[in-house]
């Protein structure tokens, strides 16, 4: 069986960034992205018998889509925890369209959200191998990962801190034509980010994602259901890697799984990279961008930095990328931040993202990452099956 | 509460781990080798992730191998370790194979390099801190 064209997106939502949400539960904020979704699909709540939702939402560890299903109202034939890290909205993506497929649902909510109150740092009580073999040695958080990566990078292929700065660079470009983006209004320079402080050599603190509270949703449909008052826009192709969590336990710093994700993701499009009109990729980090654009087949392995360096990302570029601002850009809330990718691409499929549209925009890829490159999870939308 | 106060997240052994944790108290790398198909693994597991056969034995590692990747931190992932940054973490590709996130210590953090030859020693990071092993880099591939 082959997913092409057999499920669409007919509704999107997002709730915009907020370093801070004074007053908000997770089940709330999810419930307010859930609904504007509804609303932009044109369907009736009614219509909706699937649902599926992130892991431990707020105070909620067990039991979680039992109780947001309650809370929205809704009795699904189906629901389920995708748990994938930021790529888990792009993981629900093509499971919605399996689980239609296959006739456990109809009509699939996907939704994620978070509150944020900079008092609280959320630390889980892992006992797992990172806990017991990585924290000793002072390497906690994915900062460290992530410089890791950068730092092999830039020794096996030469990369550059001032190459890579260019990637949190265009996001903010692309953001300041993003009302919604926490970054909004405030452009900024390579020099300032190579001028920001290093966090963990190589990287500084502008190629770090803005931790923030937020929402997003989509409702996934069958192909041939999808005829609400919306342009529906189709799966096309998908595929999934997953291959390690510590970084210690990954099979290469340099190619991330997400090659062997997008390349299942093109063969079931039946797409090659020259074909696509926009990137909406995940970037939690600038090393993060250049390392899929290589996997992506956009340049050749170890030229990420120099692409990210030389090609334009606006809306109007050859191959415009994260023209809401990337997650770079408009600020992470949390796993809805990489659910955010799906939401631009829809919004620009369609043709309804105002001042950052990218003309005749067809075909996109889309991008989820989770942990260091370790879950990884490659849509191909499509205006047209 | 100051980050001189904060105490730093300690050990976490599980059964299976606490020889390997006592092997280092004695100054002792352990790694996993399969007796089935001969391959070496790190971090210890109940069962090889090559072949998955559950007859695995302990051997002591060389000691020896290179620095797969590093970094060096200014802003530590817990407020614990703010009283050590500037500090070198490093994951270790040992000769054997299996790879292991450890310190390299001893080196100026500005002289680390991806690819230098690195050998095992044990050292407490502070004096209220458990033995670990961390990594030397070899004089020869020194700066």
């Amino acid at each position: 069986m082959n997913l092409r064209g057999q499920a669409a997106i007919v509704g999107v939502a997002e709730l915009p960034p907020q370093r801070v949400t004074p007053g908000y539960t997770t089940l709330e904020m999810i419930a307010r992205v859930s609904r504007l979704a509804l609303i932009d699909a044109g369907l009736e709540v009614g219509t909706i018998d699937g649902l599926m939702v992130g892991p431990q939402v707020g105070e909620t560890p067990q039991h979680v889509p039992a109780t947001i299903a309650e809370y929205l109202g809704l009795q699904p034939r189906f629901a389920d925890i995708v748990d994938l890290g930021g790529a888990t909205g792009a993981g629900m993506a093509w499971r919605a369209a399996a689980a239609i497929l296959s006739g456990m649902a109809t009509t699939v909510l996907c939704v994620l959200g978070n509150t944020r109150d900079p008092q609280i740092v959320p630390r889980s009580p892992n006992r797992n191998p990172i806990r017991e073999f990585d924290v000793p040695f002072g390497a906690s958080g994915a900062n460290q990962a992530y410089a890791m990566v950068a730092q092999a990078h830039m020794h096996e292929f030469g990369t550059t801190s001032e190459q890579l700065a260019h990637v949190p660079f265009r996001q903010r470009e692309n953001a300041l034509r993003n009302p919604a983006a926490v970054f909004h209004g405030k452009p900024i320079t390579v020099d300032d980010v190579l001028a920001s402080p290093l966090v963990m050599e190589p990287l500084h603190l502008l190629e770090v994602v803005m931790p923030c509270g937020g929402g997003a949703a989509f409702i996934v449909t069958s192909a041939d259901r999808a005829s609400g008052h919306r342009p529906p826009i189709h799966l096309l192709g998908a595929g999934e890697r997953v291959t390690h969590r510590a970084l210690s336990q990954a099979p290469n710093l340099t190619t991330s799984p997400m090659a062997g994700a997008i390349s299942a993701a093109y063969a079931t499009a039946r797409v090659t990279p020259g074909e696509l009109d926009l990137l909406s990729i995940y970037d939690c980090y600038s090393i993060v961008v250049a390392i899929t654009l290589e996997d992506a087949g956009i340049c050749p392995k170890g030229e990420g930095g120099a692409w990210v360096a030389d090609n334009d990302f606006s809306p109007n570029a050859r191959l415009p990328i994260n023209p809401h601002g990337g997650q770079l850009g408009m600020g992470q809330s949390d796993l809805a931040g990489g659910m955010g990718h799906i939401v631009e691409a829809v919004r620009q499929l369609r043709g309804e993202a105002s001042d950052r549209q990218v003309p005749s925009a067809e075909l996109a890829l889309v991008t989820g990452n989770g942990a260091t490159l370790s879950e990884e999870v490659a849509l191909i939308l499509g205006s047209s099956r | 509460m100051t980050a001189a106060a904060l105490a730093k997240p300690g050990l976490s052994p599980i059964p299976r781990t606490q020889l390997w944790w006592e092997a280092v108290e004695r100054g002792e790398l352990l790694i996993q080798r399969c007796a089935s198909c001969g391959s070496y693994q790190f971090y210890p597991r109940v069962l090889c992730t090559r072949c998955w056969s559950e007859d695995l034995g302990w051997v002591q590692a060389i000691g020896s191998g290179r620095i797969w990747t590093f970094t060096v931190v200014r802003m530590p992932g817990h407020a614990a370790w703010a009283p050590d940054v500037p500090y070198v973490i490093a994951l270790i590709e040992l000769d054997e194979g299996p790879r292991m996130m450890s310190r390299v210590v001893d080196s100026d953090p500005r002289e680390v390099r991806v690819g230098q030859r690195v050998r095992v020693n044990f050292r407490r990071l502070s004096p209220s801190e458990s033995e670990l092993p961390v990594f030397v880099v070899d004089a020869a591939d020194g700066p």
